[in-house]
């Protein structure tokens, strides 16, 4: 799969980030390994170091497998005054995790993130690539029991 | 020119000049903490912040240009507090306990705190601590005391093209460390050892085998011999508070009989006698159609550099062991012979500019029969320095004392070793006169001498032209061994040293060594060369002895044993 | 009226998936005008018209227009800023999401003047819904001529690529968004050289935020003088509001500058839920100032937003009611900046921990008169050497409540009993 998806990326510097991003959201457990660095590093001619350097400073990258869906709840100021902790707290006994960690069937894993640009729609919340906004119990438990439904 | 006033002086300075150079250059000491001379302007650490009149931020004298009319105060109640705080700030994640470390009282950090007064911190201590990674012979690296200055990326990354050392993750948690934080030693590293040499506190060190020596010394079993490579007698000087490009050959013999050695060598004599052993391997290759263009061996970070990332140059190698390791094979030899003492009670000490050094004498391969290594312990020139300290030695008071024998008689070939190029040159003044059947009319090969980073020469070998060419940092190796990959066929032979301007530049030698520094260095060997009432390796009364007394003949088969190796792949 | 629908006023006519529907409402006439015009005479329009950057620093851009246009070096970018991470901001991905052509259009006017023909927009990771509309417009406008070699017959080349940033704040600031689109960490660079000298992969480089961009049709369209005639003496043209907090009316509202805060909040946003006393109010996002009510009568204008010593132009509005506290928020925003300072310099890096834990001291109602004093000075410093803009504005929020609610502060040392 990482090589016929850096096929279609020039052996260029600048697409790291893009080919990451690529790679990680396909891939199953959403993160990208020891192996995988090494491969990606000498396909653009730059040293691991420096792949990894930029793996550890994005938030969005992570080199331990994660769930199969990745949940950020928002931490910032406007989410914060319109129920960030309740949409937290929900969330972590629905799933039966904190923040931070993954569920035992790897289906989820909590995060905090910053800001999601969604503040007129506090408290919000991202799954994988999806935004969900004006979030309460009802609503959430909603939104999860449809990703458990699905596959 | 620009007109400024830094303090309350008025100055004319160029156009373009940053406020640190103009107050340099006018005795206006700014202090600085993540600048280095010949690296990047970081401006990281913040430390040398000054006011301008008028601004409401302070700006990085490092990194500030001057403009015309800029009022600058480099000491002002507001700059004094914003220092203090950044160096508080630096304290607080940082390993504070200086005089259990390394670099106490020659510590940058250390250093500043001093200046500024600072004598408590109003911050809390957050270091969350970290394992050292002491797992190779040659570097220790000791994450707690780093201060993220990122000169050692930048060495390793920008002069040497490796890369290895990278910042790490973001906010405090930002580390200077390999992918994984692995250990060096799981990493293409060479040893080269030029990020310890920019560290500006205990961070990277050489791994200090002092106590070491310390202790054979002590050791009434043990006959401790020493040799030292021809690039510490011109910085030893400056290591001990002498001017850049001291030359103190004698007064360094003097001090190591002091600490007690039973024999002061020199490397020079072996460096003689790799020329002898390489200028053969190279006419052979020549006449015989061998793996050209030959690469010379001596440098123990270059050698890395292909057994880990061009392996199929590996050939190209010469096969002769670096002077260092000749000599060792030798005193556990010959000199153990003649001397008749037993190899075990037999203990080998080299004095080097060098950390490969250090991971070269531990390579199993480098030992004669198997059991016994070459050498058996590697210090640097500044672990020298400090053991001369320790001991309370008035260095510049000693009395000038030469070379023991059978190798202390050396030539200027042997001497220009630790510069950029001076393998080369000895080389070529040997190769020639053999080849050419006549004397040289010049001996200085202007061409392959000098700071340029790819330097190459074009001479009249046997009625033949021959290129050669000769580079420095691995940055600049690197370009010539994609040439060689390539398929390049122009060259005959290849010079790589490791280190910025050769040994003179390496990681074992003083801190805050610059390229001004190398210069001086450099002038300093050429100096040496000039002195010499022998020139050429060739000419070496002792040398000719050796051959006749003992190894018989260059590339015969007590060579092969004692002075030449073999390489691996470690890709 | 409040409001003054400039860039927004597509918004609810048009279906932003539809390059038909913006061309139908003036869409690209001001791109085909602009292509007959002298590359030298766009730029005096947008001088005319005093546009300052809309991203928060508020920069005159067309000092950034003529910095790029002189430079020789080849090949020139154009760079849009879409990394909208500034807590309390969102108006970009409304621009974004619901009139993409706009930006495009905005940027293709800018290369044009500027002579780049390579052009890149950022867009923060989290912003996928934006970031699919505006490939999709993108693709279409290439289709139809506007985009790619020879727009509408003018000889003039000029693409866009879409880049996405993977969760860093910093990014916003302008070198490290650069870095960033190189492929590396988003750590800023040393200035100078600037951007606009050597930007990306050491080019000239004309980067400017979304709205910015948005701007340059109408510049074009109504004339630099006619622009200018919205706003106030500082000011000119309209600003987007992100309005959020502890308001009935949350969202965007494009206003000209010169309207006072507190019309913003009690005629926009509708005022609190339950009619609860507003307590204060935090303008920029999260490093920027927080006010108490009574200073809300400030108009939105930069000048005054100068004041503050930070940049405050972005334009959000964020309202916290009396049931908030002081330390609560600033534990969010300390915890926010010790999150995402990018590591590079010791003020930000060591000093936002530092921060950080001061802060807790005050919320765990655990401080001393030295914490006070200490926290005030680290604050300072922090301000005054950090490398960016990011980094010295991130103390800004707790040295605006050290001003304006220094009693909650003496209050928490004096009284760490009460509740």
């Amino acid at each position: 799969m990482l090589e016929d998806l850096l096929e279609k990326y020039p052996q260029q510097e600048d697409q790291l980030i893009e080919i990451l991003l690529d790679y990680q959201s396909q891939k199953q457990h959403r993160y990208i390994s020891e192996e995988e660095i090494a491969r990606i590093a000498a396909h653009l001619g730059v040293s691991e170091s420096k792949v990894y350097s930029v793996v550890t400073f994005y938030t969005f990258f992570s080199t331990e497998p994660r769930g199969q869906h990745i949940i950020q709840v928002c931490k910032d100021v406007p989410c914060y005054i319109n129920g960030e902790r309740t949409m937290r707290s929900v969330l972590e006994k629905l799933l039966g995790i904190r923040v931070g960690e993954t569920t035992r069937d790897k289906r989820f894993t909590l995060e905090q993130t910053s800001c999601l640009g969604h503040c007129d729609g506090a408290p919000a919340m991202r799954i994988d690539d999806k935004t969900f906004t004006n979030l309460d119990e009802n609503k959430i438990k909603a939104i999860i029991s449809e990703y458990r439904g699905a596959k | 020119m620009v007109n400024i006033r830094i303090n309350n002086t008025d100055l004319t300075v160029k156009e373009g000049t940053t406020i640190l150079d103009a107050a340099k250059a006018n005795n206006i000491n700014i202090p600085t903490l993540c600048y280095y001379p010949d690296l990047d302007i970081k401006s990281d650490c913040r430390v040398c912040s000054v006011e301008i009149v008028g601004e409401k931020g302070l700006v990085t004298a490092c990194s500030q240009p001057v403009w015309e009319g800029m009022e600058v105060k480099t000491n002002s109640p507001r700059v004094l507090n914003a220092r203090k705080t950044l160096t508080e700030l630096l304290l607080a994640n940082h390993d504070d306990t200086c005089t259990a470390c390394e670099r106490n009282m020659n510590c940058e950090l250390q250093t500043l705190a001093n200046t500024l007064g600072i004598d408590e911190n109003r911050f809390e201590n957050v270091l969350e601590e970290e394992p050292l990674d002491s797992h190779n012979d040659a570097i220790t690296r000791n994450a707690n005391r780093c201060i993220k200055c990122g000169r050692c990326v930048d060495v390793c990354k920008n002069v040497q093209g490796l890369n290895i050392l990278e910042t790490m993750n973001r906010s405090h948690e930002m580390k200077v460390t390999p992918a994984y934080g692995k250990y060096l030693s799981d990493e293409e590293c060479t040893f080269c050892g030029q990020c310890s040499s920019v560290c500006p506190v205990a961070a990277i060190t050489e791994r200090d085998n002092t106590d070491e020596v310390w202790r054979v010394l002590d050791d009434d079993r043990k006959h401790v011999i020493v040799q030292v490579a021809p690039a510490v007698r011109v910085s030893l000087g400056e290591e001990l508070g002498s001017e850049p490009g001291s030359i103190v050959t004698e007064k360094m013999v003097a001090a190591l009989k002091q600490l007690g050695f039973d024999g002061v060598f020199d490397t020079d004599f072996t460096a003689d006698l790799t020329i002898i052993e390489e200028g053969y391997e190279l006419i052979e290759r020549i006449k015989e159609g061998g793996t050209l263009p030959m690469m010379t061996s001596c440098c123990p970070g270059w050698i890395s550099f292909i057994e880990q990332r061009y392996p199929e140059l590996i050939d190209n190698l010469s096969t002769c062991k670096s002077p260092q390791q000749m000599f060792g094979a030798l005193a556990k030899s010959y000199y153990a012979k003649t001397e008749n003492i037993d190899p075990e009670n037999l203990h080998v000490v080299s004095i080097m500019p060098c950390t490969a050094k250090k991971y070269e004498a531990a390579r199993e391969e480098m030992s004669v029969d198997g059991e016994h290594q070459d050498v058996d312990t590697v210090l640097t020139t500044r672990e020298l320095g400090k053991m001369i300290r320790q001991m309370g030695i008035d260095f510049n008071e000693l009395e000038n004392t030469p070379f023991d024998n059978p190798f202390g008689i050396t030539t200027g070939a042997a001497a220009i070793f630790g510069a950029t190029g001076g393998v080369m040159e000895a080389a070529l003044r040997t190769v020639s006169e053999v080849l050419n059947e006549e004397p040289l009319e010049k001996l200085d090969f202007e061409d392959v001498r000098g700071m340029e980073g790819i330097k190459e020469a074009e001479l009249e070998l046997a009625g033949n032209k021959v290129k050669v060419a000769v580079a420095h940092t691995l940055s600049n190796a690197r370009q010539l061994a994609e040439k060689v990959k390539g398929g390049e066929k122009d060259y005959a032979f290849i010079e790589v040293m490791t280190c910025p301007g050769g040994c003179i530049g390496g990681g074992g030698q003083p801190y805050n060594t610059t390229d001004a520094k190398r210069e001086e260095r450099i002038r300093a060997t050429y100096q040496v060369d000039t002195g010499m009432e022998y020139r050429k390796s060739h000419e070496n009364p002792y040398i000719k002895r050796l051959y006749e007394e003992y190894l018989e003949e260059p590339l015969g088969e007590k060579s092969h044993k004692l002075l030449h190796t073999h390489y691996f792949s470690r890709n | 009226m409040l409001e003054k629908k400039l860039i927004t006023a597509r918004f609810d006519k048009i279906n932003p998936l539809s390059i038909d529907d913006y061309v139908e409402h003036g869409g690209y006439e001001a791109l085909s005008f602009a292509l007959g015009m002298e590359r030298v005479d766009i730029i005096e329009e947008v001088k005319k018209s005093q546009l300052r950057g809309r991203g928060g620093a508020a920069f005159p851009t067309h000092i950034k227009m003529m910095g790029v246009a002189k430079e020789e070096d080849e090949p020139r970018y154009v760079v849009c800023n879409a990394d909208e991470g500034e807590p309390g901001n969102f108006k970009d991905r409304y621009l974004m999401e619901n009139d993409p052509h706009q930006l495009i259009e905005g940027m293709i006017i800018t290369a044009y003047a500027v002579r780049a023909n390579k052009g890149f927009i950022y867009i923060r990771g989290e912003y996928d819904k934006p970031h699919s509309v505006l490939q999709w417009a993108i693709d279409e406008a290439r289709k139809k001529g506007y985009l790619g070699k020879n727009i509408l017959d003018s000889g003039f080349n000029f693409d866009i690529e879409i880049r996405s940033g993977a969760g860093s704040y910093v990014c916003g600031e302008e070198f490290a968004l650069i870095e960033s689109l190189e492929g590396k960490p988003g750590r800023t660079r040393v200035k100078p050289p600037f951007p606009t000298q050597e930007g990306l992969f050491q080019k000239p480089t004309m980067l400017s935020n979304v709205e910015t961009f948005a701007n340059l049709p109408h510049i074009v369209d109504m004339g630099g003088e006619k622009f200018a005639e919205i706003g106030t003496e500082s000011s000119k043209g309209t600003k987007i509001i992100s309005l959020s907090g502890n308001v009935k009316k949350p969202g965007i509202y494009e206003i000209p500058f010169g309207v006072p805060i507190r019309d913003v909040i009690e005629q926009l946003g509708e005022g609190t839920p339950a009619d609860r006393k507003v307590k204060m109010v935090q303008l920029g996002g999260a490093s920027g100032p927080i006010i108490p009510e009574y200073m809300t009568d400030l108009t939105i204008d930069f000048d005054r937003f100068e004041n503050f010593d930070s940049k405050t132009g972005a334009g959000a509005v964020i309202v916290m009611d009396d049931r908030f506290d002081v330390f609560d928020i600033l534990l969010r925003i300390s915890e926010f900046f010790e999150h995402e300072s990018c590591g590079k310099c010791t003020p930000c890096r060591e000093g936002n921990l530092q921060l950080l834990k001061l802060v807790e001291k005050f919320v765990d109602r655990q401080s001393s008169e030295k914490d006070l004093a200490n926290i005030e000075s680290l604050a300072r410093v922090m301000h005054q050497t950090s490398l960016c803009g990011l980094g010295q504005s991130a103390p800004t929020a707790l040295l605006s409540t050290l001003q304006y609610f220094r009693n909650d502060f003496v209050d928490r040392i004096e009284h760490p009993e009460s509740q």
